[in-house]
């Protein structure tokens, strides 16, 4: 009885080594992917990293693999966890290339992390096209590692982005000129803050209240309060994401009644539509897409089939955006050159999902999308540095 | 102080040999295994010294991360100064001094008490730094240096020898006499006319300079540093369970730590890159479970079966 159960094992085992065998014929490539699936940044890599890196290379496979020289590749991810850890990110990018020997290694996800992955990057020659990176320092960081390149953008094209969308709903009088804004005592948010401060008083705005509260407060009805007693025009927030949702959560309980209300990092995460329903109509958030371009609708469709969620209307498509930059320009270098890749992707212009992408002489990309809006259900680009497609922003409606 | 006899002038020789092995890593090894180095090398040191401390006193200070976040922050501000060189002693004086304040407010509690300051320390100085950043308007810091992998691992490992040195000698010192007393019963030792809050504080300052040089040292290598990455909680629970599961009663105790544990976080985060935490959690129960003395135990044990049995033969 025993030896047939074996005997029945050992034949689906080589049924199965058999029907797998066509697969083999193609050659694999492997594709190296790190970054956090625990630690605080897990949850915005769920959102805007992973779904692309799986979307992606199914796109690729899907379309026959990759072409390099005359040769065609399966692609096939190798996925690390950094656990949100600067030293394991390294760690992780030395063992895809010792050890895995991975051909294409993706770029890390956050500020931090991909700054501290630099280096080892630099020193094995990757290409890197990070893009959930915001740097104002894209100048010294390209002199120091010539194979990184920024897309995200940085605090100051992006303060300027919500200063210009604020004074048009000023000048066509849809707002007033007194301001609330607030900032998340960290990194981003206080970066943000001090670009914006002067920035709105040169442009005729008057700041009637202003806070900063810790990264992790639980409890924000105190800071809406106080800002509504402040009665002002605008609320601005320089935020990240439990305090996106915090906040507007209480802007609701409370009423605020304001023309126009920004919210920084997650307003443009498919779950903040779907924790608030219409109530989003008319807020503002960072990033924004071409919502209504044919680009990105075929991407959002492709991401929801292939991953089973949506992606955000920021971070989302430019990630996938930087890896197709990364695969057109190993095919049209064909072959595995690092340096003759980094040589093509300075030299040259790439279509992608959010559109063209050209670097500067710095490695920066210098068209990106600052401000978003919530309009009918989309979250659309309302202002950005040379995007085509944004539309008008609209007046803030009361709270429904 | 006694005098050394020929059998410590035999096991020194033997140590000095062993990190010149050590040492070769660089040339010896790929990018990786260095990495890994430099993994091993830096929780030996923050094992190693931690141990110094907790191990005779009993004390279990969860206070590594923010001794290691203040060193890596003496570097990010200071390099923009003064040459890297002076920052190390800095970040050692810096640490030293704050371990003492710590420990002026601290050391007269005990048990649980201090287990609990210590975690909250490492919160309570990110949020001060997050905060003097909100007042001056800094973001996170860049230490852009030409400092590489392998001078970071000569560094640690010559912080590493420094740190037995220093645990050797207090070892043979009225200092670690004390702390043995200690130890075993604190009322006995103030009894004995020991200054128990003194020789506390005067330890206690040893990991806290040790783990804020640690940290100086590996700023280069985050190149971007920020609160939430510098004081990682993470940490000091790594360098406890380190020491723990090499055992604090000898010196060598917690490198036999930090090497299995190493290499089994490296084998867990390849084969299970989606369940780490998971199974990092899980060995921490099995070795408090199963190794209770750590490896040093074990070892030990293994020593005396084999002595008895020679007797019987």
């Amino acid at each position: 009885m025993k030896r047939r159960t074996f005997t029945r094992l050992a034949a689906l085992a080589l049924a199965a080594g058999v029907a797998g065998a066509p697969a083999m014929a193609q050659e694999v490539l492997k594709v190296g992917a790190v970054a956090p699936k625990t630690g605080p940044l897990a949850g915005g890599a769920a959102v805007s990293y992973w779904p692309n890196v799986k979307l992606w290379i199914n796109d690729v496979n899907g379309r026959g693999g990759l072409r390099v020289g005359g040769k065609t590749y399966k692609l096939e991810a190798i996925e690390y966890d950094d656990q949100t850890n600067p030293g394991e990110t390294i760690k992780a990018v030395q063992r895809l290339v010792d050890q895995d020997k991975a051909k294409i290694v993706l770029p890390p996800y956050s500020t931090g992390l991909n700054l501290a992955a630099a280096p080892i990057y630099a020193r094995y020659g990757l290409p890197m096209i990070t893009s959930t990176a915001t740097t104002d320092k894209a100048d010294a960081l390209s002199a120091q590692f010539p194979n990184v390149f920024i897309t995200l953008g940085g605090a100051k094209p992006v303060v300027q982005g919500v200063v210009d969308t604020m004074v048009k709903l000023r000048d066509r009088g849809d707002i007033g000129k007194k301001l609330a804004m607030v900032n998340v005592a960290d990194a981003f948010g206080i970066e943000l803050m001090n670009e914006a401060k002067p920035a709105f008083k040169k442009a005729g705005f008057e700041l009637v209240y202003e806070t900063s509260y810790p990264l992790g407060t639980q409890d924000l009805s105190p800071v809406m309060k106080a800002a509504k007693a402040a009665a002002p025009d605008a609320f601005i927030a320089w935020s990240y994401p439990p305090d996106t949702f915090a906040l507007t959560e209480q802007a609701i309980v409370e009423d605020l009644k304001v023309g126009a209300f920004f919210t920084a990092v997650a307003t443009a995460f498919p779950a903040y539509a779907g924790r608030f329903r219409t109530a989003v109509d008319g807020v503002l958030g960072i990033g924004g897409v071409n919502a209504d371009g044919e680009a990105f609708k075929a991407y959002a469709k492709r991401h929801e089939e292939v991953t089973g969620a949506k992606p955000d209307y920021w971070a989302s498509a430019m990630v996938y955006s930087s890896f197709q930059v990364l695969e057109k320009s190993i095919e049209a270098v064909g072959s595995f050159d690092n340096a003759a890749i980094i040589k093509h992707i300075k030299a040259n212009s790439f279509d992608t999902v959010i559109g063209p992408i050209k670097f500067d002489g710095h490695n920066n990309n210098p068209s990106f999308w600052t401000v978003g809006q919530w309009q009918g259900g989309v979250f659309k680009g309302v202002a950005s540095t040379g995007r085509d497609g944004a539309v008008d922003v609209k007046k803030k409606a009361a709270w429904k | 102080m006694s005098a050394l006899s020929s059998r410590d002038w035999g096991n020194l020789a033997l140590c000095a040999i062993a990190l010149a092995i050590a040492a070769c890593l660089p040339w010896t090894a790929g990018a990786y295994g260095l990495s890994i180095g430099v993994t091993i090398a830096m929780y030996t040191v923050l094992a190693t010294s931690w141990a110094l401390f907790s191990g005779p006193t009993h004390y279990i200070s969860l206070a590594s991360a923010a001794f290691f976040g203040v060193g890596t922050y003496v570097t990010g501000i200071g390099i923009q100064y003064l040459p890297y060189w002076t920052l190390l002693p800095i970040a050692g004086l810096s640490g030293a001094v704050m371990a003492a304040l710590v420990g002026l407010a601290t050391l007269r509690l005990s048990g649980v008490y201090f287990v609990i300051f210590t975690l909250g320390l490492a919160e309570f100085v990110r949020q001060i730094i997050t905060w003097s950043q909100n007042i001056s308007g800094t973001k996170g810091i860049y230490v852009l240096t030409s400092i590489g992998e392998m001078h970071i691992y000569w560094q640690l490992l010559g912080l590493a020898a420094l740190v037995w040195l220093l645990g050797w000698l207090i070892g043979r010192s009225r200092l670690g006499f004390a702390l043995r007393i200690i130890g075993d019963d604190e009322a006995v030792a103030r009894h004995s006319g020991i200054d128990t809050a003194r020789a506390k504080i005067l330890l206690f300052m040893v990991p806290g300079a040790v783990a804020a040089i640690t940290g100086a040292m590996l700023a280069p290598r985050y190149v971007y540093i920020e609160p939430s990455l510098a004081f990682s909680p993470m940490l000091s629970f790594q360098v406890v369970i380190m020491a723990l599961l090499g055992g604090t009663g000898r010196l060598w105790g917690p490198l036999v730590g930090v090497v299995p544990f190493t290499f089994l976080w490296e084998a867990i985060s390849v084969s299970f890159p989606n369940q780490t935490t998971l199974l990092l959690g899980v060995c921490f129960l099995v070795i408090v479970y199963l190794l209770p003395k750590g490896f040093v135990g074990l070892i030990d044990l293994a020593a005396r079966r084999m002595r008895s049995a020679e007797g019987y033969a």
